[in-house]
């Protein structure tokens, strides 16, 4: 402690689990704006990891309200968000936008998009699995090419109509903490725009990890004009992100209003290493000079040239630094905004715990738990496009798949 | 009345019989103030009312910053009045102490939030220019930001304007403790729900002031209605100039500042 807090101060009241939860969430918008790209922009390049960015997307928001619920007072009385919710609080609406992206957009564009794949398992397997895919098609097991086209056209629509949802989810994650007034290191117009970007960032960086790991795991070569694809993307996205959070910083340098002392003293002090080091030249600075000499982001070709396989190692370590830059800034702005008191006389400590509820391992294990869902995901729904299952050749053509089986 | 004419058998003397009688009325006028100096003591400033209506209404605090001695008292009310616990890091009201120094550098603290009162300070360098006493509480905001962002609407307003958290119903997020720009609330460290000032809410229903306001021995702390009646509250607000804390971010306070320096936050 430095300086003066108030003494109900002395207690940090969102911990590491509140950094958790905006990490994850953006994770997911991120993973399924990717996916958004090859469906609706036509970016033909980033199929391969269409399906995986979805399943991405699903595995992490399931685990999205755990932190929220770990972090309750009282996590039984949750369901009242739902049934009486405050219509002027921000964080009431955590509920219907968590339900209508979760049921309307990703279950419902899943569902369209692996219709025809699970019929044709279905037909194909046997034991368990047969009964299981039979569930999972709902019963709709036409084939036939009217219907295989009305799959595409509404996982279309659905896509269509999930971007802006996309937003929606983590804008208003960005929405929840840039609209308390009461706290000057939150409370600025652009939080929700700067938590959109950084959250594409992360998405493309995550699904571009996991794409290359499993290709890794399963001795199947990595698509480069994929990886390229994703690293150019990777790096345009980053420099939106790295834009707007600049013009956040200078226009709080500029205006310089009553806060600004103890948002310095903050950053050079208790921040310093989570937002100099590791947000702004770990997981900023040096992924965008990485990727930007090495992916074809600003040429066709790329600026250095380097072999694939190097290029492939390059690619991985500045995802991996951007995610690490990613949950720094959720660090930031959640612990960050903590750390200073609203008197603006005094700084703060945030002292984690290691173990109990709200503990690091409790975070790190909510870390976890969507790559284990994932992983039973990809084995119940394999979104590799060698996986895809074909129509016999009769029904082909009219499949609506933009799909075939890469080498 | 009670008869005074008793039979005068024994046949005193003049003067006996006036000292006498003298002691009787004596007597007799105790028995009578007896209930009005108890009143006073009791009911000092709200009506006393059969059944409390809410609507008949609207409250604030009154604090005249010269007044405060940092004693802690009302800190100690409170925590007795409402159970808070006893610790250095929970409090619904607390006492800050200033020191502006000549070189304009201003040092604040709030030791255990004033409950034992405040040792001496030991300064180096610059003099103390001014010092004072500032009694912080929730400011029962009109706008306010815990109302506001409450998901599940466990934090309310009343109608007579008072900022309640019901136990029953706080799911223990914790965004009106973020919400809040003054420190005011925390999170019950039993019962994992806000708590916060309730102006003693339980004390008004049953026509008291708050406990802070009620152990106050130099009557920093006034509290009464706001609005179109003849209260201590009100001549206090007619008589000084008022200020509210952090009038910027609009949430109108019903905790009136008179004597409040700009340093105060």
């Amino acid at each position: 402690m430095q300086g003066f807090i108030y003494p109900n101060e002395f207690e940090l009241h969102w911990g590491i689990l509140v950094v958790v939860y905006p990490y994850v969430t953006g994770l997911v918008a991120g993973a399924f704006i990717l996916a958004s790209l090859e469906r609706v922009f036509n970016v033909k390049e980033v199929q391969p990891t269409y399906r995986l960015a979805l399943l991405t997307a699903l595995a992490f928001l399931l685990v999205a309200p755990l932190p929220l619920l770990a972090h309750l007072g009282h996590p039984l009385r949750s369901y009242e968000i739902f049934l009486t919710p405050n219509r002027q609080s921000a964080m009431a609406m955590f509920g219907f936008v968590y339900a209508w992206y979760l049921m309307v957009v990703l279950l419902l564009e899943i569902w369209f998009d692996y219709r025809k794949d699970l019929v044709l398992w279905y037909q194909s397997e046997k034991g368990w699995r047969r009964y299981l895919y039979y569930a999972l098609t709902l019963g709709a097991t036409d084939l036939s090419e009217k219907s295989l086209r009305f799959d595409d056209k509404v996982g279309r629509w659905i896509t269509i109509i999930g971007i802006p949802s996309a937003f929606l989810l983590h804008g208003y994650v960005g929405f929840i903490f840039g609209s308390v007034k009461a706290n000057p290191w939150w409370s600025s117009v652009l939080m929700p725009v700067v938590f959109l970007f950084s959250a594409i960032v992360s998405g493309i960086a995550l699904v571009l990890i996991i794409y290359m790991i499993s290709s890794m795991v399963r001795w199947k070569p990595v698509d480069m004009r994929c990886a390229d694809k994703l690293a150019a993307f990777l790096f345009y996205a980053m420099a939106v992100d790295v834009s707007l959070e600049m013009l956040d910083f200078i226009h709080r340098l500029y205006e310089s209003e009553e806060s600004i002392g103890i948002l310095t003293q903050l950053i050079e002090s208790r921040l310093f290493t989570s937002l100099i080091v590791l947000q702004l030249v770990l997981g900023t600075l040096v992924p965008l000079l990485v990727l930007g000499l090495t992916s074809p982001a600003l040429s066709k070709e790329s600026v250095l040239k380097v072999p694939d396989e190097l290029k492939r190692l390059i690619y991985l370590g500045a995802a991996i630094l951007v995610q690490i830059g990613i949950f720094s800034i959720r660090y930031n702005v959640v612990i960050g905004g903590q750390l200073f008191s609203k008197s603006l006389r005094g700084l703060t400590v945030y002292k984690a715990e290691l173990l109990g509820i709200e503990g690091l391992l409790m975070a790190g294990a909510l870390l976890i738990l969507p790559f284990i869902i994932l992983w039973v995901l990809v084995k119940v729904l394999p979104p590799w496009t060698d996986a895809e299952a074909q129509l016999p050749a009769s029904g082909e053509g009219g499949a609506g798949q933009p799909t075939g089986a890469l080498p | 009345m009670m008869p005074t004419d008793v039979p005068n058998t024994a046949g005193p003397s003049a003067a006996e019989e006036s000292k006498r009688v003298d002691r009787r009325e004596f007597l007799k006028k105790c028995g009578l103030a007896a209930p009005i100096l108890l009143g006073v003591v009791r009911v000092p400033l709200l009506e006393a009312q059969d059944s409390y209506d809410p609507s008949e209404h609207l409250y604030g605090m009154g604090i005249d910053v010269n007044k405060c001695i940092g004693c802690g008292q009302c800190v100690a009310a409170c925590k007795t009045e409402n159970d808070v616990p006893l610790d250095s890091h929970h409090f619904n009201t607390w006492i800050e102490r200033y020191f502006i120094r000549t070189d304009e550098e201003v040092e604040v603290d709030s030791p255990n939030g004033g409950l034992d009162g405040f040792p001496p300070k030991a300064f180096e360098g610059a003099d103390i220019r001014r010092t004072f006493f500032v009694p912080k509480l929730c400011n029962h905001c009109a706008e306010a930001p815990c109302v506001q962002v409450c998901p599940v609407g466990a934090t309310f307003t009343t109608e007579d304007g008072a900022v309640l958290v019901d136990d029953e119903y706080c799911i223990g997020c914790r965004y009106c403790i973020q919400a809040c720009p003054y420190g005011a609330r925390w999170l019950h460290p039993e019962t994992h729900v806000a708590a916060k000032c309730t102006f003693c809410y339980h004390r008004l229903v049953d026509g008291l002031v708050p406990a802070c306001v009620e152990v106050c021995p130099t009557g920093a702390r006034l509290f009464g209605e706001l609005e179109g009646r003849a209260t201590p509250l009100a001549r206090f607000m007619r008589f000084n100039d008022l200020q509210v804390l952090k009038p910027h971010l609009n949430t109108r306070p019903k905790v009136y500042y008179a004597n409040l320096d700009g340093e105060v936050r």
